[in-house]
């Protein structure tokens, strides 16, 4: 009764019921609603004109750009976290450890900038 | 009802049962509150006919959407395109699992709370771009590639101004949060505390696709963003979503900076968290039937060159304050 | 009497973007990022304001190329015209530029008017100048409200102003149907004159309605002052001087990329060379100059109206009897051209009349503003996102009623 994975199990509950509505809900319309498909209800919608060529293709970087940034910083933002919880006994010596670690953050985000990868406007 | 609370299934169960199901009739009613308030700020008035004051016109809504053929478009990746759907509203509702809506009303209290809660409003992105992806269609995916870039872009300063909180307090539970504010005044009274509530709200905008951040959406650009493709209850569930997502972080909100169940005047707990949620969500309204869209690049921006640096100085000027005070 | 024009400075245009757009393009030399997506917007897409059609080349986020097509909404009003006896042809002209129809009608009859030689009422001039004038606030009202909602999209602030900018507009679409019955196709002009009247109390429902919207002008200045707006219209698909006249643009979009031209000014019809016409420029050429000289346009509109409705003369409404009988007009042979300014821009019409034709034009053709503001996609698109783009095509505010006749 007492596991450390108690608090969890009804997170596990409130995840399954969730599921579970979502996954009512289209099941009902499924039940409820009409089937019938044709080739013209089918098309693709591209301004009421055939589609040009294909919709999967090579996306632009700067959208790859934008991951990457955000794996560095995402990862970093977690790790703040602990510190933050622990923080009132750490003291004066934690914190200047984290405005040096924030200090490279902003390093990478200044060179990021200036880099000019932040600029979506080519 | 001790037993209820102690046991983990049974608490998990009736108290899941019991916010899943709210939940949902509550995004009914809140797209109700938001067509009506939106109808007297642009000087109309807003859904009437369906019910006393329209107040039925949602399930007016929802029984015609499932009555509807739920149409997949040609060449689409069929499993993906039934799945983002359901995925967006599932991960919409788990967000509400760790808020604690009273001292009692809460269905788990995690000593991680608040990372699952950002955890999980963030996954919202990802279904999003499940749709985008599947639908095969051009609008679709630009909306889905700009759902994606934005909505990890803004997660970042939402995660560092939740920091705040999570400083001042000394732990991660959003219940510890509400009852540090009790003991010592609401986050939002102090300065840092109301500069990072702001950075949060706005974040929060970001993430839950709502103008001036729903570029992703973009009708008047992209039709209808991701969901160009979808109609019928596929559509619905993704609008419904998009609701429980808004409400989820108004309560959010209200728990991290506003004081949570804190109030006055012996009023029940439970009320006061409502009205805090109703007044942040009132305010989210307000500032989509009002303003302006942004340009992908200048939010991007925006986020990158003030939000990020800004958080990040908040988390300091709040370590200092934590400090100074021992 | 004379109400200063918004101050609208005239400045050199600067272009701000180092790219320069290249209307014909050739996609297989230009390297992109990746690869290049087709993107058709519209005929059917919510901000094409009708059903325009762009073919986009987009380089991610990026227009490399913009390919316009019109012709979606082609009736063959000229030929039709051509058919039409001259007293038949004013209400398929309704059609055309649907957002302001008053001035279609007028285009055409004054072409009529000078090819038979046929003096107009002073009246009938000050009725005419009259309604063009609340054609015109009309019409920039409806645009500034779509241009909203192309900026701020249909479930948002932009639908807020929409819908404020529509109430006013209705204001003036009731002044008229008091006049003519009608609210959009009014078929009240007609060859020597107009054909409704003004009713008892009229003069003060137009004041009434003038008042209205210009104390609710204020609140629209306040978006000039909000920062999304200028971040999104500042800068954002700059035409510059040479580009416009050479593209032929003319009206607003002429104005706004700081060419001192207005037909009412420089080549008076009507009573216009009673008024005097203040005509605001603004040398920005970009989408804000646009709105800003939209906007004083309808300030200035509001005061000439004012002027006008006051002293309408007493007299004849009109030169000849408003009968659509098919021989009550002909013209002997010969060609004229009438332009005026139209909200959009310079609304001219061309006419041939034949010795064998007397009661049709033998040549019928109309010179619309906007199909020149939807030539100019090509050159402002590239180098913008597909958020610009959509803003740049609201501030052109092609009428496709009109571009494609």
């Amino acid at each position: 009764m007492e596991s450390p994975l108690t608090p969890y199990v009804p997170v596990a509950i409130v995840l399954f019921l969730a599921g579970a509505m979502a996954a009512a809900i289209p099941f009902i319309a499924g039940l409820l609603g009409p089937r019938s498909p044709s080739a013209v209800k089918s098309e693709i919608f591209e301004g009421g004109n055939p589609p040009i060529g294909s919709a999967r293709q090579r996306f632009a970087v700067k959208f790859y750009v934008v991951a990457l940034l955000f794996i560095v910083f995402d990862v970093e933002a977690v790790f703040l976290y602990p510190w933050a919880v622990n923080f009132q006994q750490l003291g004066w010596f934690g914190y200047a450890t984290m405005a040096v670690f924030a200090a490279t953050l902003v390093v990478a985000l200044v060179y990021v900038w200036k880099k000019g990868a932040l600029s979506w406007e080519s | 009802m001790t037993f209820v609370l102690s046991n983990p299934w049974l608490h998990g169960l009736v108290f899941g049962a019991v916010l899943v199901s709210v939940l949902m009739a509550l995004v009914a009613f809140i797209t109700w509150f938001e067509r009506k308030l939106a109808g007297r700020i642009q000087s109309r008035l807003g859904p009437t006919m369906v019910g006393p004051f329209g107040l039925l016109q949602p399930i007016a809504d929802a029984v015609k959407a499932m009555q509807k053929d739920f149409i997949v478009p040609k060449d689409a990746d069929r499993f993906l395109f039934w799945l983002a759907p359901p995925l967006t509203i599932a991960f919409a509702l788990a967000t509400a699992a760790v808020i604690p809506f009273s001292k009692d009303v809460l269905a788990a209290n995690l000593d991680v709370g608040v990372l699952y809660a950002l955890a999980f409003s963030g996954l919202l992105a990802f279904p999003t771009w499940v749709a985008g992806w599947a639908s095969n269609n051009k609008y679709a995916l630009l909306g889905g590639m700009r759902m994606v870039a934005q909505g990890i872009s803004y997660e970042i300063p939402m995660v560092m101004a939740a920091l705040v909180p999570v400083t001042l307090a000394g732990t991660l539970s959003m219940q510890g949060i509400v009852e540090y504010q009790v003991a010592s005044g609401w986050i939002i009274a102090t300065p840092v505390g109301a500069a990072a509530g702001l950075l949060f709200l706005t974040t929060a905008l970001a993430e839950g696709n709502r103008i001036p951040f729903d570029i992703p959406e973009a009708e008047s650009e992209l039709v209808a963003g991701p969901t160009t493709e979808y109609n019928a209850i596929g559509w619905s569930i993704f609008a419904a979503s998009e609701y429980a997502h808004s409400v989820i972080t108004a309560a959010i909100v209200s728990a991290l900076f506003l004081g949570g169940w804190d109030g006055w005047w012996n009023l029940p707990p439970l009320l006061w968290m409502v009205a805090k949620t109703g007044f942040v969500f009132l305010i989210v309204t307000w500032v989509r039937w009002s303003l302006l869209r942004f340009r992908s690049d200048q939010l991007m921006a925006l986020c990158w060159k003030y939000l990020v640096p800004g958080a990040l100085l908040l988390v300091l000027i709040a370590g200092i304050q934590v400090s100074v005070r021992g | 009497m004379a109400v200063a024009v918004e101050a609208v400075a005239t400045a050199p245009v600067v272009p701000t973007k180092a790219f320069v757009p290249d209307p014909y393009l050739d996609l297989d030399t230009y390297e992109a990022d990746a690869d290049l997506m087709t993107l058709s917007l519209g005929p059917q897409h919510p901000s094409t304001h009708g059903v325009f059609r762009v073919v986009l080349y987009l380089d991610g986020e990026i227009i490399v190329k913009a390919v316009p097509h019109c012709g979606y909404l082609h009736r063959g009003v000229e030929k039709l015209c051509e058919k039409l006896a001259y007293s038949n042809i004013t209400p398929v002209l309704d059609k055309n530029d649907y957002v302001a129809p008053m001035l279609n009608e007028q285009a055409a009859n004054m072409a009529f008017e000078k090819l038979m030689g046929i003096e107009v009422p002073l009246r009938a001039k000050y009725l005419r100048t009259l309604l063009a004038e609340l054609q015109r606030i009309a019409s920039h009202l409806l645009w500034l409200g779509t241009f909203a909602m192309d900026l701020g999209g249909a479930l948002g602030g932009g639908t807020s102003v929409f819908m404020y900018c529509f109430r006013e507009r209705e204001l003036i679409l009731d002044v008229f149907e008091e006049l003519t019955g009608c609210r959009f196709h009014y078929n009240t002009h007609h060859v020597g004159g107009n054909r409704h009247d003004i009713p008892p109390g009229w003069p003060k429902l137009v004041h009434e309605a003038l008042d209205t919207i210009e104390s609710r002008l204020e609140a629209y200045l306040v978006m000039l002052e909000h920062p999304i707006f200028v971040d999104r219209t500042k800068g954002v698909g700059t035409i510059d001087a040479q580009l416009a006249l050479e593209l032929g643009l003319s009206g607003p979009l002429l104005r706004a990329s700081g060419v001192d031209h207005d037909l009412r000014r420089d080549a008076p019809y009507g009573v216009y060379d009673l008024l005097d016409v203040q005509v605001a420029v603004d040398g920005g050429g970009d989408c804000l100059a646009r709105y800003k000289v939209r906007l004083a346009e309808i300030r200035e509109s509001i005061r000439l109206s004012r002027l006008l409705i006051d002293n309408v003369p007493q007299g004849p409404l009109s030169a000849t009897k408003p009968l659509n009988m098919v021989t009550q007009f002909k013209a002997a042979a010969g060609q004229v051209y009438v332009g005026i300014e139209s909200p959009r821009g310079e609304l001219g019409t061309w006419l041939i009349a034949s010795k064998d034709k007397p009661t049709n034009p033998y040549r019928f053709k109309i010179r619309p503003p906007s199909l020149h503001a939807a030539a100019a996609v090509p050159y402002v698109f590239p180098g913008h996102t597909l958020s610009d783009a959509v803003a740049i095509l609201g501030s052109l505010d092609p009428i496709m009623g009109e571009v494609d006749r």
